[in-house]
């Protein structure tokens, strides 16, 4: 039965094609606008890390002003850490795993005479960045623990730092010259571009992962500067880079792996007596006010999700609205053409079960056909998206199998939908006043 | 009213339609609501267009055709970042074709720099004005191309030089028009000059001069035109350097200059050249987008919305034939059942952008408490509700016109 009426859906479609391709356009155009800027909004709030993102936190504590928060919001708490904070509290140790980490840059020169010195992103992190956070290596693995406390000059490069300055052979244990010093290479990691970059949302969330990897203990060695966000609220106390460190400036991010409730409840206890411990050297003039987040509350609370496609996506729902609307229209008239053929088969003995069954069936082909259309549309809306916003969003911009399942779920879901009325009122022609024109 | 007038010689068939319409409520309701929504978002689009581009027009107060701006860090051990700047600036400035070139910490609309707070009296318990600093020399009025309208520029022996991590500020600085007003609201900006700011809370800085407009690094920022410049130069691994060419010399200098620049010392590199024309770009590119996407999303919406009158008043032409033929016989001329139909579509379109109105008013709304956009201007409404009911208007012409030609002879025939 169900083939039959899919045979009749097609016949109604060739008797009257302007109306069913007017139809068909009308579904596809809201499908493309609505999946377009779904697939975007998806892709900004994705969990960048899901098997985990329950356990990693990323850590607030109240250091700032005592005559004014630190913005307007009030429950607004700092969005990084003093160096002076993350450090300690990374030496503590009181969590399964934890790093502080900042961004920096520094020139690496490559041996030999092809290649010229580039400039090169670094991310300082303490040796517990590499297992939080399950980068996978290509070759070697992360510095130990010594390396951090020993401030050794050792590195991890990324996949593209290695082929360009090792060929992409195996270098663990080459040699490289970094901001004038010679560093050790102890790790090569594989490609890893976490998607929105939750480590270090202040600076790009999405950004490209740091071209090296360094211990966090070097910056200071090395003055390496800062390339990411610093906001201060009271200016060093004296002159140069170790007291800039060592100011209420803040520039780092620290997170930690807590692994249950017990341990999350355990580090708040420890992070509070901890801040407690500061007060009383004259540090954290503000009311204890300390926060765990976790990677969604992290991402949330920072706004990964860009306002305007927010608002896209707000107004692409009602661009599908009116394209329904549209849908519900053009069937009532199409249905109402077809009242004869309708009260004939009800006179000849069709139930009005069975022309509901049909009429849905119809629909539901419009639909189906207008989501794929639909989804060629949405492949053009995202190159559109791809070539107004830059290289930045490549990855914002990509279609997955879930998103096309969730696309012609809503084109199939909203065509039955619009289809129900003209539907029902099709099955109620009394069939006598049907056939007496005829 | 049109409704009002019955008895004038024209008869509108007001009656006659009304009757029609009620027989087929569901697809007039389609139409209004339709019209409605569609003029509530090409409105609200209009409008976020209009207010991006009036952000895109605002005056950076820079040369933003003629000027660019690159980094050049050294790395060699024996790498002398002063005696460097110096040696580069004078050799920028002697070049043919560049008005001034300045080494300066940020850029002007490049989405990175730096930002202090100002305040008119000295301590911590003060609220201060938020300010973008640019750190230049002597040169930096006449590079930034901005204009001293009261007090002086600051003369060669003002300059200091900044070096890693130092804290404390020149005496002297010049601030904006904008920031003198925000800071001295009470008093004419030209007045300002000679007043004490306090930097760092409470150290001093005299302000020797206003310049007329200059934007911060920050386009988004909504103290963009905060702005004030520090005598210094700066002694950091990485040198941003700012030039101003005579108009046209841009593309042939950025070249030359990045080629000079590299070969004259290998102990650095020069990166990030970029001119001011493509930093704009690049910072309003969120903007642009908008506007195109939002403009895109208007045209196919009223083609939606169009179409789909057109679909539907074709639709009950063909089910009127009879009728319409009927009509014809008995004397209505083609003007007549044209009318018919237009003063039909006008009356749905009328309700549609009656409710449109007030849809309009309730996402903007929405818009303003979510996104923190502004208020709608008023005028919008109505230019919106006049484009929808000649976009109806226009979609109902063909099918009208269609129906005016049904021959009077149809209404002998049997369906």
């Amino acid at each position: 039965m169900f083939n039959y009426y899919i045979k009749l859906a097609f016949k109604s479609f060739k008797r009257n094609p302007i109306l069913s391709l007017l139809m068909v356009t009308a579904i596809a155009l809201g499908i493309g606008a609505s999946m377009t800027t779904i697939t975007v909004n998806y892709l900004m709030s994705a969990n960048p890390i899901p098997h985990k993102s329950e356990q990693l936190f990323h850590i607030q504590v109240d250091s700032w002003d005592p005559n004014n928060p630190f913005n307007d919001d009030d429950d607004a708490l700092p969005n990084q850490l003093t160096w002076t904070d993350a450090t300690n509290l990374t030496h503590a140790k009181k969590a399964l795993r934890q790093s502080a980490m900042s961004m920096s840059g520094a020139i690496i020169e490559p041996q030999g005479s092809e290649s010229k010195p580039f400039e090169a992103s670094i991310r300082l992190a303490y040796t517990d960045f590499f297992a939080m956070f399950d980068v996978p290596f290509l070759y070697g693995g992360p510095w130990d623990n010594n390396s951090d406390s020993n401030r050794e000059q050792v590195v991890v490069l990324s996949k593209r730092t290695n082929e360009s300055v090792f060929g992409g052979e195996n270098s663990i244990g080459k040699d490289i010259v970094i901001a004038g010093r010679h560093f050790q290479v102890v790790g090569v990691i594989d490609t890893w571009e976490v998607m929105p970059k939750f480590y270090d949302v202040n600076n790009g969330p999405f950004n490209e992962t740091e071209e090296l990897f360094m211990p966090f203990s070097l910056k200071e060695d090395l003055e390496l500067p800062n390339w990411g966000n610093n906001s201060c609220w009271k200016s060093p106390d004296g002159e140069g880079y170790a007291a800039f460190l060592r100011s209420e400036c803040i520039n780092t991010q620290m997170w930690v792996e807590l692994p249950n409730a017990q341990a999350e409840a355990d580090y708040l206890d420890f992070l509070n007596n901890y801040v407690r411990s500061q007060k009383e050297l004259g540090r954290f003039p503000r009311p204890l006010h300390n926060r765990l987040n976790d990677v969604m509350e992290w991402m949330e609370r920072q706004e990964v999700v860009e306002e305007d496609a927010k608002m896209m996506m707000w107004l692409s729902f009602m661009f599908l609205l009116v394209c329904l609307l549209n849908t519900i229209g053009l069937l009532l008239a199409k249905f109402t053409g077809k009242s004869s053929e309708i009260g004939l088969r009800l006179a000849v003995g069709a139930s009005k079960a069975d022309v509901f069954k049909q009429h849905i069936v119809e629909t539901a082909c419009i639909g189906l056909v207008g989501g794929v259309a639909g989804l060629g549309l949405t492949l053009v809306g995202l190159q559109g998206i791809k070539s107004l916003y830059g290289d930045f969003v490549d990855d914002l911009a990509t279609l997955d199998a879930s998103m096309i399942v969730v696309a012609l779920v809503i084109a199939l879901v909203s065509s039955i939908a619009a289809g129900l009325y003209p539907t029902w009122r099709a099955c109620n022609i009394s069939p006598a006043s049907q056939l007496k024109n005829q | 009213m049109k409704q009002s007038q019955p008895q004038t010689s024209t008869n509108w068939e007001l009656g006659p339609i009304l009757r029609a319409m009620l027989r087929n409520k569901v697809g007039a309701i389609l139409i209004a609501l339709q019209i409605a929504i569609t003029m509530t978002i090409i409105v609200n689009s209009v409008y976020i267009i209009v207010e991006r581009n009036k952000d895109m027009q605002r005056d950076s107060g820079i040369d933003n055709e003629n000027s660019f701006y690159l980094t050049s860090v050294g790395f060699g051990e024996n790498f002398n970042v002063p005696n460097t700047v110096e040696e580069d600036l004078t050799m920028l400035r002697a070049l043919p074709g560049v008005i001034d070139a300045i080494q300066t910490n940020a850029v002007p609309n490049s989405n990175s720099g730096w930002s202090m707070g100002l305040k008119t009296q000295s301590g911590v318990e003060h609220d201060a004005v938020g300010t973008a600093v640019y750190m230049v020399d002597d040169h930096g009025v006449n590079a930034l191309d901005v204009e001293i309208i009261a007090g002086e520029n600051f003369a060669p022996s003002d300059i200091s030089l900044r070096t890693v991590g130092q804290v404390d500020w020149p005496n002297k600085t010049i601030i904006t028009k904008a920031m003198a007003e925000n800071l001295f609201p009470d008093i004419n900006y030209a007045d300002v000059v000679g007043k004490t700011v306090y930097i760092n809370d409470i150290d001093p800085m005299v302000v020797v001069g206003i310049i007329d407009k200059l934007q911060a690094p920050w386009v988004n920022w909504s103290n963009v035109e905060n702005v004030m410049l520090s005598p210094e130069r700066q002694s950091f691994k990485g040198s941003r350097y700012f030039i101003r060419t005579e108009p046209g010399m841009r593309d042939t200098l950025m070249n030359q200059v990045e080629e000079l620049l590299a070969n004259s010392n290998n102990q650095r590199l020069i990166k990030g050249m970029r001119s001011i024309e493509e930093t704009r770009e690049r910072s309003y590119r969120g903007h642009t987008a908008m506007i195109k996407i939002l403009t895109t999303v208007m045209v196919i919406l009223t083609i939606v919305t169009a179409l789909g009158i057109v679909g539907l008043a074709s639709f009950s032409v063909n089910q009127r034939k009879k009728q319409i033929g009927t009509r014809r016989a008995l004397g209505a001329t083609q003007g007549t059942i044209i009318r018919y139909f237009m003063f039909e579509n006008f009356l749905i379109s009328s309700i549609g952008v009656l409710l449109g109105a007030v849809l309009t008013v309730i996402l903007n709304v929405i818009l303003v408490n979510a996104f923190g956009l502004d208020r709608l201007d008023w005028f919008y409404i109505p230019i919106g509700m006049l484009v929808l009911w000649l976009v109806g208007q226009a979609a109902v012409f063909g099918p009208a016109k269609k129906a005016a030609n049904i021959p009077p002879a149809l209404a002998t025939r049997t369906v």
